[in-house]
């Protein structure tokens, strides 16, 4: 997925055992977000300088007060959902050579394309503005709907330490790789009790690993915000679903949550993936 | 020579959201002075009718990355008052503990990374690491307990996951408490410093007089649940928070405002400070002093100083948690929640001020109707009015359009706006 190292500009070089490493200039832009993710950057304090040391730091309008627009890394904050969003995603395409989505917003649009399942921005404005007219551009999308993504980071929030990882294999120019299997092979590696033992609906079988089974950790089901794993067994989930008592209404409530089941869900059918 | 100026903050930078300000002074006259905000909604209220209420949480923990876990609780008390659930006093008093560190979080994040840098001559907390070093350090060392206090008690400080409808769905070790606790006693030396720190920092000489609202104190620093009240004299009940908002929309902002005796009102920490001065820990009473900030505070710059005073108050009071925590018996984690049909609102303080979430549930536990009521919704108001005042004082003294340039925008990043979450 990643073609990492591609056409990155050192904007400095830091040296690491003798070894000359780029210090490429990132940007963070956010769009329609509760801007989570961009927090969870700053998080990780015993590390936190060090590991902004791995970059030179060109926007970052949430804590920062200078800003270029020089710049070879993107990431992207929360998806689409307004015609000035997607203007100020291409113009950070044009620059960037790597634009990375950033979380569940930007890789599927996040809890934010709920909005679309219950008639778009038209309707859902209705029942909180009134008559009060909204600018919004019917539906929320996620940003790869619009330019081409050379990375996604999942993630409700994103996990620190992933993104540590991630950004220093996209740093040294070392492929980034995403676990294949579902999030049920981790949260049995932590030997953390089934969720569905506790009686909870869990959606560990099909989502994609990799977070360290954050929410079956601590004992509360997956809602799936890392997306699909590969080969993710839908017609399966279902079926041991039902055996342990939930609807098929309520597994779909959970699929919806995040936008990552999306292409599953809009065929219309629960069958295999 | 009359002062003329044009300035165009767009948008404003070191603040949660996308809000622009802009100032037109004519000949020494204020002809505009404006707070723009132009976030994108999200329509978290509309997306949330028909889910099930037990789930309400975990979305509306995602209105705010910031302020997630008051949003969280908030939602979770909504749901416990429609169906009637009483939380045990080991929940109530775990709630209250994640709040605590939510707050010292939020608080320490604004102080240090965002307003900081103004006073220090800075654009961002990054130079700082090699101009303050001490100042940086102990900002991440306070952070990083209260986001380590999260975790414990949370799961994780954004989006926590243990707190759920009825308890929480996993228990802190009581070692982990203590070691907590432990870490909470030492940070009182860098929250002298913090005291320290902002007190040695300049704010402008400028008051408005403005109306307060926030929860009211009944024995106790108030955060979860309880009566509303305003300096104005206004005191109503949690339910009837909708004679507290009044909420209405203005062509320039994305966010609703809100009003109440005045045409705006302030809400947060300055807020809650000079409402319930008297409760707050004696050694929160001892920062205030240090700081200058006495109630009623009229200066809004003060709420930096309103924030540190509170920083103070959440550490010594987690410290009283803890040791309740641990001298009492354990109790069950959670209760079992059966949804209902009712109505419940919940009123809590989230670090920018009292927050609102109410729905309407129906006989099949599904929400039907939802509303949010957000600090910095119920701020965009003041601001815009302050923003208005602190122009015309610009302008009457004669200041350079850069000096007011940079004193507009200190004025705003101090009711430290989250302004996505405002236009939810």
């Amino acid at each position: 997925m990643n073609e990492s190292g591609r056409n990155i500009r050192p904007g400095g070089e830091r040296n690491y055992l003798g070894v000359a490493v780029p210090r490429p200039r990132v940007a963070f832009l956010e769009l329609t977000s509760c801007e989570g993710c961009q927090l969870q950057i700053l998080n990780r304090e015993a590390g936190l300088f060090d590991f902004l040391d791995l970059v030179e730091i060109a926007d970052f309008r949430e804590v920062m007060t200078e800003r270029s627009e020089d710049y070879e890394i993107a990431f992207v904050e929360g998806c689409i959902s307004r015609d000035d969003e997607v203007e100020r995603l291409r113009s950070a395409r044009e620059r960037a050579s790597q634009l990375v989505a950033f979380g569940s917003c930007a890789c599927f649009g996040g809890v934010n394309q709920l909005v679309n399942r219950i008639g778009g921005h038209g309707r859902a404005g209705k029942v909180v503005y009134g008559d009060f007219p909204v600018d919004a551009r019917g539906v929320s999308e996620p940003v790869s709907s619009f330019v081409q993504v050379d990375l996604f980071i999942y993630g409700c929030p994103v996990r620190k330490e992933e993104v540590e990882k991630i950004v220093t294999d996209l740093v040294l120019g070392r492929p980034v790789v995403y676990p294949s299997y579902p999030l049920c092979m981790e949260c049995k590696a932590e030997e953390n009790i089934c969720l569905f033992d506790l009686g909870e609906p869990c959606l560990g079988p099909v989502t994609m690993a990799g977070c360290g089974a954050w929410c079956p950790g601590n004992r509360v089901g997956c809602w799936g915000c890392r997306g699909p794993a590969r080969d993710a067994n839908m017609e399966q989930l279902f079926a041991v679903m039902e055996r342990h008592g939930f609807p098929a209404d309520m597994v779909m409530e959970r699929l919806e949550c995040f936008g990552g089941f999306n292409r599953y869900l809009d065929r219309g059918s629960t069958g295999t993936g | 020579m009359r002062l003329s100026c044009d300035i165009e903050v767009k948008p404003l930078t070191r603040v949660e959201g996308y809000g622009n300000i802009s100032i037109r002074i004519r000949d020494g006259r204020v002809e505009e002075a404006k707070w723009e905000v132009v976030e994108t909604p999200r329509f978290f209220e509309a997306m949330l009718a028909g889910r099930r209420c037990g789930d309400a949480p975990l979305l509306c923990g995602r209105i705010c990355g910031i302020c997630s876990v008051s949003h969280t609780l908030a939602s979770i008390r909504a749901v416990e008052n429609a169906c009637g659930l009483v939380p045990s006093r080991q929940t109530s008093d775990l709630r209250l503990l994640l709040n605590h560190f939510e707050t010292l979080q939020s608080h320490i994040l604004h102080l240090y990374f965002l307003a900081a840098p103004d006073f220090l001559g800075q654009g961002s907390v990054f130079p700082l690491v090699k101009t303050h070093p001490d100042e940086v350090q102990r900002a991440l060392r306070l952070k990083m307990l209260a986001n380590d206090g999260c975790d414990i008690i949370g799961g994780r400080s954004v989006h926590p996951v243990r707190a759920v409808v009825g308890g929480f769905t996993v228990l802190p070790e009581k070692k982990q408490l203590s070691a907590l606790r432990q870490r909470l006693e030492t940070a009182a030396a860098d929250l002298d410093a913090t005291v320290e720190l902002f007190a040695g920092f300049s704010v402008p000489d400028f008051t408005r007089e403005t109306e307060f609202v926030s929860l009211k104190g009944e024995g106790e620093y108030p955060f979860i649940g309880g009566r509303l009240v305003s300096s104005d004299g206004v005191v109503k009940e949690e339910h009837e928070y909708l004679d507290m908002t009044n909420e209405y929309t203005v062509p320039h902002s994305t966010s609703k405002w809100t009003r109440l005796s005045r045409q705006s009102f302030a809400v947060g920490a300055l807020a809650r400070v000079n409402n319930n001065f008297a409760f707050l820990h004696p050694r929160a009473r001892d920062a205030a002093s240090f700081l200058g900030l006495a109630p009623v505070c009229h200066n809004p710059f003060m709420n930096n100083a309103a924030q540190v005073v509170e920083c103070v108050h959440v550490v010594m009071d987690a410290v009283a948690i803890i040791d309740r925590l641990l001298a009492a018996d354990p109790d069950d984690a959670a209760v079992r929640f059966e949804p209902r049909e009712g109505v419940g609102v919940a009123a809590l303080e989230a670090p920018r001020g009292v927050l609102y979430h109410a729905y309407e549930i129906d006989g099949s536990g599904r929400i039907r109707r939802a509303d949010c009521v957000i600090p910095t919704g119920q701020n965009h108001a003041n601001i815009y009015h302050d923003l208005a005042a602190f122009a015309e004082s610009c302008a009457a003294k004669g200041m350079e359009d850069r000096e007011i340039e940079h004193l507009a925008q200190v004025l705003v990043r101090a009711y430290d706006p989250c302004i996505s979450c405002s236009v939810h």
